[in-house]
């Protein structure tokens, strides 16, 4: 039981030791290699650190439910980037002209609910044809992306408001608007997840789908919520981030799919589904962030920051299982 | 003679729908515009396609083991930038061999992970993914890589040459399916292949080697990739760092749409090529019917689900799924 315990905890507190050990590293290397005369520890640098892990964590964090259920969602990248163009088009629009800074909230709300539509339509398709997630969502990550690529070509879409730009700049108690929204994310997820039903059901159809069915668990409408929940996340993260620069690339948010799921990987969710912490991935995400700030800080080719959490992923995983294989030795003893 | 009812009709559309589906394209495409069926233009598609092609073979073979590849993207960037660096400094005749034993290093690496270790299949390559990238960008210094005298070397002869009448790259790419198509259906190793990906557990009882199977299974893919950056180079004699990247999905798109079940044990390299013709015909079609290029993704999309759909609705002989 003790043992247990212990498992329980080095596995809840890895990534938090892996944070630290980077923190430690980075500043000892730092004092040694880097350029810049300044810490690496400098309170503005942290909480920059924060801000620039918004956009891949707040994806990150949907992210996170969708593999507790046992899904995975790989067309992120393509619902980011298609909100976004929303967001910017949508204040150029000649019938809201009128409403001087007021297109802001409509801006807004045409561009989340783009995020919920996308969301739901793979939602859709996962409960009512049965096909396997990462199929569903692999074909929609390309149909979305076409979608993008159709709307405007390859031009890029730019629109700057600059009510916008203040606000996406504003800092409150020295945080960004960016890690509030990060932060307020995280917490509403968080409560879903570990207070509610809808979050106590979603382990347990990860856990074991047949059981939850028979448990009288609607299984398909849940995973659907769940799909429109990532979706409005994606449009969160692009929101916040295209208020301030303003101007969307049609190839923006490729790959964020990878981090996202290399994020949650990191934090311990595991691809099957039924276990995993909204908190954890938080601290994946923040790990991979200090890791790319870090090896800049100490000078290293920002080529190299790619190696490394490749290397860093598989690492992780061989890790973990040899966890688990303890875990389960013991089980039989 | 077995009666035609519906039902078995209808089993007969799902089995051969992909099939059914590629000849319906190719009639209403040659209906909208009959420059659609030339000659010239078939051999365009191909070979603009068999690059795409020669990943999806390899994939094939990862697929029907039941596991996954997402690395043959940046790991095709790697071989092209290697190749063309070491053409400039050794000649194209070591550069070729070079370039695969490095290739196949890295394919070797990815089957220790995933079939000595048992890792999941999808995070190592996803790691090795971006592992890989950084190592191309690392290797190459973040710049492009070109052949400095592209006049005079016959280097390019794999990308841009022709042997009678027919372009090295199609020929390239339909030699190796022929001979991976009879490797998979007509060995012993092949069989291992689909009982592996079909069942592990009852492979491993009836003695197979998992491990080694699925090991050999990636170097075949890395194989394939290898080849695919060797066609790559000779074609533009100069590439960016990036040149693959995002072709791990549409490979996997094409290997799907053929009928390979990424829960392993089914698939064949025929239905692949036949899925990478799709991909490419329609991109084709539809860029003579006046459509923009982009559109062929969404359309994609579509035929990606409903390719699915059909398959599984005709498995479980229902159309919506049981799960309420």
């Amino acid at each position: 039981m003790a043992s247990g315990m212990l498992s329980t905890f080095l596995k809840r507190g890895a990534i938090w030791g892996f944070i630290l050990v980077e923190l430690i590293f980075f500043s000892v290397a730092g004092e040694k290699l880097s350029l810049s005369d300044k810490a690496f520890m400098d309170l503005d640098n942290m909480l920059l650190l924060f801000k620039q892990s918004a956009p891949i964590g707040i994806i990150a964090i949907g992210m996170t439910i969708i593999m507790i259920n046992g899904n995975i969602d790989l067309s992120v990248g393509a619902i980011f980037a298609l909100s976004a163009i929303v967001l910017l088009d949508t204040m150029t629009w000649p019938i809201f002209a009128g409403l001087g800074d007021w297109v802001i909230p409509v801006a807004w709300l045409m561009a989340l609910l783009t995020g919920v539509v996308l969301g739901a339509l793979n939602g859709f398709i996962v409960w009512k044809t049965g096909i396997d997630a990462f199929i569903v969502t692999l074909g929609s990550m390309l149909g979305y992306r076409g979608l993008v690529f159709v709307y405007n070509g390859e031009n890029p879409t730019s629109h700057l408001n600059w009510t916008l730009v203040d606000f996406a700049e504003a800092q409150w108690l020295g945080l960004h608007t960016a890690t509030l929204f990060l932060l307020g994310a995280t917490a509403v997820i968080w409560f879903i997840m570990n207070r509610t039903v809808h979050g106590r059901n979603a382990y347990a159809i990860g856990n074991n789908r047949e059981a939850a069915v028979n448990a009288g668990i609607r299984v398909g409408p849940h995973m659907m919520i769940n799909f429109m929940i990532i979706g409005f996340l994606a449009a969160l993260s692009a929101v916040v981030f295209y208020s301030e620069s303003g101007s969307v690339n049609p190839n923006d948010g490729e790959l964020y799919e990878l981090w996202a799921i290399t994020a949650v990987v990191l934090g311990g969710t595991k691809l099957t589904g039924g276990s995993g912490s909204i908190i954890s991935t938080f601290g994946g995400v923040l790990a991979i962030q200090l890791l790319r700030k870090g090896l800049g800080h100490i000078g290293a080719d920002t080529e190299t920051v790619n190696l490394v959490i490749g290397l860093i992923l598989i690492a992780v995983l061989f890790l973990d299982r040899q966890l688990n294989i303890k875990g389960k030795e013991e089980l039989r003893v | 003679m077995p009666a035609i009812t519906k039902a078995s009709l209808g089993r007969f559309i799902a089995r051969q729908g992909i099939l059914i589906a590629f000849v319906l394209f190719m009639v209403g495409f040659t209906l909208a515009n009959e420059r659609f069926l030339a000659p010239e233009n078939i051999m365009g598609v191909v070979r603009s396609s068999a690059i795409l092609g020669v990943m999806a073979l390899g994939v094939t073979f990862v697929v029907i083991s039941g596991n996954l590849d997402l690395s043959v993207g940046s790991m095709m960037s790697f071989s092209t930038i290697v190749v063309l660096d070491l053409h400039d400094k050794l000649g194209p005749g070591l550069a070729i061999p070079a370039m695969f034993a490095m290739t196949l290093c890295l394919g070797a690496l990815i089957g220790f992970l995933v079939g000595y270790l048992k890792l999941n299949s999808l995070i190592v390559t996803l790691g090795m993914l971006s592992a890989i990238h950084g190592l191309t960008l690392t290797y190459s210094g973040g710049k492009n890589m070109d052949i400095a005298d592209k006049e005079g070397t016959w280097f390019s002869i794999f990308g841009q040459g022709e042997a009678l009448g027919i372009p090295v790259p199609i020929l390239i790419f339909l030699g190796l399916a022929a001979f991976l198509g009879i490797v998979l259906a007509k060995t012993p190793f092949g069989r291992k292949i689909y009982a592996v990906g079909g069942n592990g557990v009852a492979a491993t009882f009836s003695g197979i080697r998992r491990a080694r199977v699925v090991f050999s299974c990636y170097l075949v893919s890395s194989f394939c990739v290898a080849t695919a950056g060797l066609l790559q180079a000779s074609r533009s004699l100069g590439s960016q760092n990036t040149v693959g990247q995002g072709l791990e999905l549409e490979v996997l798109a094409a290997v799907i749409l053929g009928g390979a079940s990424l829960l392993g044990g089914s698939g064949t390299v025929f239905k692949t090529v036949i899925g990478v013709l799709i991909l490419g015909f329609i991109q084709n079609g539809l860029l003579l019917v006046g459509l923009q290029f982009y559109a062929q993704y969404v359309v994609t999309w579509v035929i990606i689900i409903l390719a699915v759909w059909l398959d599984i609705a005709a498995k479980r002989g229902k159309l919506l799924s049981p799960i309420a």
